[in-house]
């Protein structure tokens, strides 16, 4: 089961919500979907991304918590809050450079995907990985990926200078070697003129601002 | 380790984490009551095995030296256990242990009074029989047997 990862490949996603779906009929959050899929640049692209948790090697997440509640077992998959000590406090919400955590107001929790542990566990597929029809999401061996994908997976990600290495792999062109996402100071932000409207902004499309 | 202490109680990682099983619980239980019954059995069998060492036969005081409805206080039967003896108005002779059995406090005797105070918690005893009759006392001082050979008082045993 080990040898086993999880792959996502952003291109391939065709935005069907398969997985949202999927995901959303899973009994330990039965109606709630974990995954988000996300749109990019909405005015000019059709093109979507999902997002299930990254599970970091050192999960911020975890490290940001106050009451012990996000725990990363031994496999390294990090598991969504645990309900008698989460507070809701939503510091792995803000912490997250993922944007993968989310408060849940009606259960006052914070709940994420944890990979399916109850499937993974027991050596099946996550369930968004089991129903993508685009093999954007893929539970597989590197083996299999390596053989059926062109470019090559990737975990190492530079936030400025910190450095996350996740469990999750990303497919990307093989001249890619790691991610690198510049940080904007907040002091820089503070002191940079008013940014322009942002042009992806579905709430003004909507309202035909 | 690098790690702050309240990391190393609380770490990341589930399988760092010290947990006490229900099982590791339930097996210290259970050592801990058996050990716990077992020593309880060992006072117990030797209590029943050593005899209490006899208690002395010791003079406390000649017949005339202590007047009616006054008290004298002595050691018997070890010089680290205070007694007292009592005569009251009709001559009889009695003599309790003066340690109460609330807190160990010392109870006194108040002269022509049958009864024996403890000033602590305002404690009483009888004078005749050592019975507690008022305050937090509930068990009886223990009695020491007194003879009267000749003209002594001589206690010849403790009755608990």
């Amino acid at each position: 089961m080990n040898e086993f990862a999880f792959f996502i490949d952003y291109s391939r996603c065709i935005g069907c919500q398969a997985c949202v779906h999927a995901c959303s009929e899973c009994d330990t959050h039965r109606g709630r979907s974990l995954i988000h899929l996300e749109t990019i640049e909405r005015r000019e692209s059709v093109q979507t991304a999902p997002q299930v948790c990254m599970h970091c090697e050192d999960p911020i997440c975890a490290q940001v918590c106050p009451a012990d509640a996000i725990k990363q077992t031994s496999d390294g998959v990090v598991q969504s809050s645990l309900k008698p000590r989460c507070i809701g406090c939503s510091n792995c919400v803000l912490a997250c450079p993922f944007g993968v955590p989310k408060y849940d107001a009606d259960v006052d929790q914070m709940m994420k995907c944890d990979m399916c542990y109850d499937r993974t566990s027991t050596g099946r597929r996550p369930m968004c990985a089991t129903v993508c029809p685009s093999g954007a999401l893929a539970f597989a061996t590197i083996e299999e990926i390596m053989q059926a994908r062109r470019g090559h997976p990737v975990n190492d990600w530079w936030f400025g200078d910190a450095h996350v290495r996740t469990k999750v792999y990303v497919l990307v062109p093989t001249e890619v070697s790691r991610f690198d996402i510049s940080i904007i100071p907040l002091s820089a932000l503070r002191r940079a003129p008013k940014p322009p409207v942002d042009p992806y902004d579905v709430a003004a499309l909507l309202e035909g601002r | 380790m690098d790690e702050p202490r309240w990391r190393q109680d609380f770490p990341v990682r589930w399988d760092e984490d010290h947990y006490v099983t229900r099982r590791e619980l339930a097996k210290f239980l259970t050592l801990g009551s058996g050990l716990l019954a077992g020593a309880n059995a060992m006072i117990a069998l030797i209590g029943l095995t050593r005899t209490p060492p006899a208690a002395p036969v010791q003079r406390i005081a000649g017949v005339n030296d202590v007047a009616p409805g006054s008290s004298l206080l002595f050691r018997y039967p070890t010089s680290e256990d205070p007694c007292i003896l009592v005569r009251d108005a009709s001559g009889r002779f009695d003599a309790f242990s003066q340690v109460c059995t609330h807190l160990s406090c010392a109870v006194v005797h108040a002269p022509g009074e049958d009864v024996l105070a403890c000033p602590c918690h305002k404690g009483a005893f009888s004078a005749r029989d050592g019975l507690p009759t008022a305050g937090p006392p509930t068990r009886r001082l223990p009695r020491v047997v007194i003879e009267q050979r000749g003209d002594d008082l001589v206690a010849t045993r403790l009755e608990v």
